[in-house]
């Protein structure tokens, strides 16, 4: 006789799971994180996983990606000391950044699991800062992250011990950016959960490049979670770089928390991967804030992207600018809403929001959906999504002059991109992207053995030049 | 060198060029005239190559021994041919120089020439500047983006400059300028003749005229050149208009 069983779910995997690891997820907690977490998981047993039933998934289905058996892991995947230059390697030319690295979601470290630099900034994992700074902990974490925002903040709320932990102390400009690079690299389907947690002090500034990308064709699920505080009047210069491979899932929720005075401009550039969907919470919690959340995305086959932003305006004399870019191609479809939120009080508000779409077939789509919410009176706000095809009055003007269509394409795909990536404000990185975003839209771009920003060759500049200042 | 026999061109199925033929030898100047919507751009596109709107339903152009309807647009250009647009694209994004240069370099490319160097593009790029009197205010910026009528237009000459085509086409490249831009844009034409290229002006204005003196003057009506001759031609369409060409219909 043959027996067959129900399959279980991953909601009812994970409340297993969470119940029989509590000795290892509570590990490294204080008191108040413990209660935290207790809080998240019936908030997660409440909500599940999000489905196209919830009003911002309804583009986004994650049926298929839900069904897979994937491993859980509730300590490092990896034995200490694993030498991760071996598995990866930065070759930017020129950029010197300070590296971060995690795998599979664990933090590495190289010389000690934190440390302080002459600057007085301290690096580390989460889980040694849980027990090294418990009141800087127990203050900021999990208090940006809100449950209610999706079942998967909860379930990471509950559930992730591990991460990237930086703190810059007040007044100090951090010279050299903060490179995190979180590799996947696992011979089975994995489930990886970490939580980032990031503290820029009173007028200080730091720029911050975040990588993410896989090593291998294997399938994945991420549910990553960074907080990060900007405190009064600082900066933050924040990038995130994302090269999956296509069986990779990554659910990114960024939660921006600014005090007065505060400026943010945070760049997503998504060249590859299976299912992205980005979430961007943007709290202006003080006076004359500034953020600026830009994205582009170059999708094709399959893919998928998402990129979801909030803006909560909740203090008068703040500006906000949302501006994301993308080029479609195959069936990939790609997705956007943009919630702004302007609170009562919320006067002389400035909140603009663009999406602009290119599709290069008639089986890309894209849904772009803007959402104004506003309760103050005295407010400039505006929004608009485009999504057109190639103009061909141009493509006929280019190639008019002798240029081939392939370049003609090239040019005007770069172009639509370019403002976008002129945004980026560290030289080496936008050189390198620029790059990038080249050879993707050509199609010689694969997710090989190396991250984003680690393939080696440089393409040669004499066919397709930019910068006047160049020749 | 351009041989067009009875040319019919269709727009959405509807009859724009109806039976058009045109002879333009090496070494000439033909100035096409005739009223507004009579089908002038549409011919000059067709010769481009722009097939996505225009469609070609009988006849044919013959281009230095070529079947010219064959060729893709970028071929065409790379074979000689250049049209000034009547309405000159914006690209935002793409700077004048990147354009030009990989224009160039495909066009060397298809010739079997080496690459220019930075430094040989730039020394064209400077002669053309001053041909042309525009500055790299300009040229560093993106194609034809927030440009004035006048600049878009004497964009078109500098780009003319640098290409050195063989056949070219201006489309009412006298249109919208003033009266030093025009002697400039005259200037920039005259340059470029010489008795192994040929140059058709579409135009209104006899004026034009006066500074690029045509070996020939054509009167495009309703689809087909219904009347052709020399320089007097034009000054005659000046003084009677075209009304008085409709009993030659
Ligand atoms: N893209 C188009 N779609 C539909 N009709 C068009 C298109 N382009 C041109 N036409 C039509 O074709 C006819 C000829 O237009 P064309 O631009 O060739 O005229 P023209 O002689 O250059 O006029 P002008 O002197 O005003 O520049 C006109 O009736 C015009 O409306
Ligand atoms: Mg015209």
């Amino acid at each position: 006789m043959k027996v067959t069983t129900k399959k279980v779910s991953l909601k009812d995997k994970m409340i297993r799971l969470f119940t029989e690891n509590q000795a290892l997820v509570f590990q490294h907690d204080t008191p108040e994180i413990s209660d935290r977490r207790r809080i998240a998981f019936e908030e997660f047993k409440l909500a599940g996983f999000p489905d196209t039933r919830v009003e911002n998934w309804r583009n986004t289905d994650l049926t298929k990606v839900l069904e897979a058996d994937y491993n859980y892991y509730f300590q490092p995947t990896f034995s200490e000391g694993t030498d991760l230059k071996k598995i990866f390697r930065c070759d930017i030319p020129h950029l010197h950044t300070d590296m971060i690295s995690q795998l599979n979601g664990w933090f590495v470290s190289e010389n000690g699991s934190i440390k302080t630099n002459p600057d007085g900034v301290i690096i580390g994992s989460l889980s040694a800062a849980s027990e090294r700074f418990p009141e800087l902990i127990n203050r900021h974490l999990g208090k940006y992250a809100d449950n209610k925002k999706s079942g998967f903040v909860a379930l990471n709320n509950a559930f992730a011990t591990d991460g990237v932990f930086i703190y810059v102390p007040d007044n100090v400009q951090v010279k050299v950016p903060l490179q995190m690079v979180n590799i996947i690299n696992h011979d089975k389907d994995i489930f990886i959960q970490n939580h980032n947690l990031v503290i820029v002090g009173k007028n200080s500034e730091l720029r911050l490049v975040q990588c993410d990308d896989s090593v291998n064709q294997q399938r994945s699920l991420i549910n990553t979670v960074t907080e990060i505080f900007i405190d009064e009047n600082a900066s933050l210069d924040h990038y995130k770089l994302q090269n999956k491979n296509d069986a990779s899932t990554l659910i990114n929720n960024m939660f921006f928390h600014l005090e007065r005075d505060a400026k943010l401009s945070t760049n997503a550039i998504t060249l590859n991967g299976g299912l992205i969907r980005n979430e961007n919470y943007v709290r202006l919690n003080g006076e004359n804030c500034e953020a600026n959340i830009m994205g582009v995305y170059l999708v094709d086959k399959k893919q998928h992207v998402d990129n979801q932003v909030f803006v909560d305006h909740a203090f008068p004399n703040c500006y906000s600018n949302e501006m994301f870019k993308g080029i479609v191609d195959d069936s990939a479809r790609a997705v956007f809403n943009g919630h702004i939120l302007v609170r009562k009080d919320a006067q002389k508000t400035n909140a603009f929001q663009r999406n602009k779409n290119i599709l290069l077939t008639d089986k890309a789509t894209v849904n772009s959906k803007p959402f104004l919410e506003i309760y103050a009176d005295d407010v400039k706000c505006s929004h608009g999504a485009t999504v057109g095809q190639l103009d061909q009055t141009a493509m006929f003007y280019l190639r008019s002059r002798g240029i081939g269509i392939e370049n003609a394409r090239m040019l005007l795909l770069y172009a639509f991109a370019a403002e976008i990536i002129n945004h980026i404000k560290i030289e080496q990185l936008k050189t390198r992207i620029d790059d990038m975003i080249k050879k993707r839209l050509r199609g010689e771009l694969s997710i090989c053995e190396q991250c984003v920003l680690h393939c080696s060759t440089m393409e040669k500049p004499v066919e397709f030049e930019i910068d006047m200042d160049k020749i | 060198m351009l041989s067009i026999k009875n040319l019919h061109v269709a727009i959405n199925g509807k009859e724009i060029i109806k039976g058009l033929s045109l002879e333009v030898n090496q070494g000439e100047v033909h100035a096409i005239m005739g009223p507004n919507g009579t089908g002038k751009s549409t011919l000059a596109a067709v010769i481009a190559g722009r097939e996505d709107i225009f469609e070609v339903t009988e006849g044919e152009i013959i281009y230095k021994h070529k079947n010219l309807l064959d060729l893709s647009i970028e071929d065409r250009a790379r074979e000689g041919i250049f049209l000034g647009f009547q309405y000159p694209v914006e690209i935002p994004g793409v700077s004048i120089t990147n354009f030009m240069r990989t224009a160039i370099n495909e066009i060397r490319q298809y010739k079997g020439l080496d690459q220019l160097s930075g430094a040989e593009f730039l020394k064209k790029m400077d002669d053309a500047k001053k041909l042309v009197g525009i500055q790299s205010k300009l040229t560093n910026r993106s194609v034809n983006e927030g440009f004035s009528g006048g600049e878009k237009k004497k964009n078109e000459i500098f780009q003319m400059a640098l290409l050195q085509p063989e056949l070219a086409i201006l489309d009412e490249t006298d249109s919208g300028l003033d009266i030093d831009a025009l002697k400039i844009v005259a200037k920039g034409v005259n340059s470029l003749r010489s008795p192994e290229n040929a140059i058709v002006v579409i135009t209104h204005y006899q004026r034009l005229l006066d500074y690029i003196v045509p070996d020939f003057v054509h009167v495009l009506y309703e689809g087909k050149i219904v009347k052709s001759g020399g320089k007097e031609l034009a000054l005659e369409l000046e003084a009677k208009g075209y009304d008085w060409l409709k009993s030659e219909v």
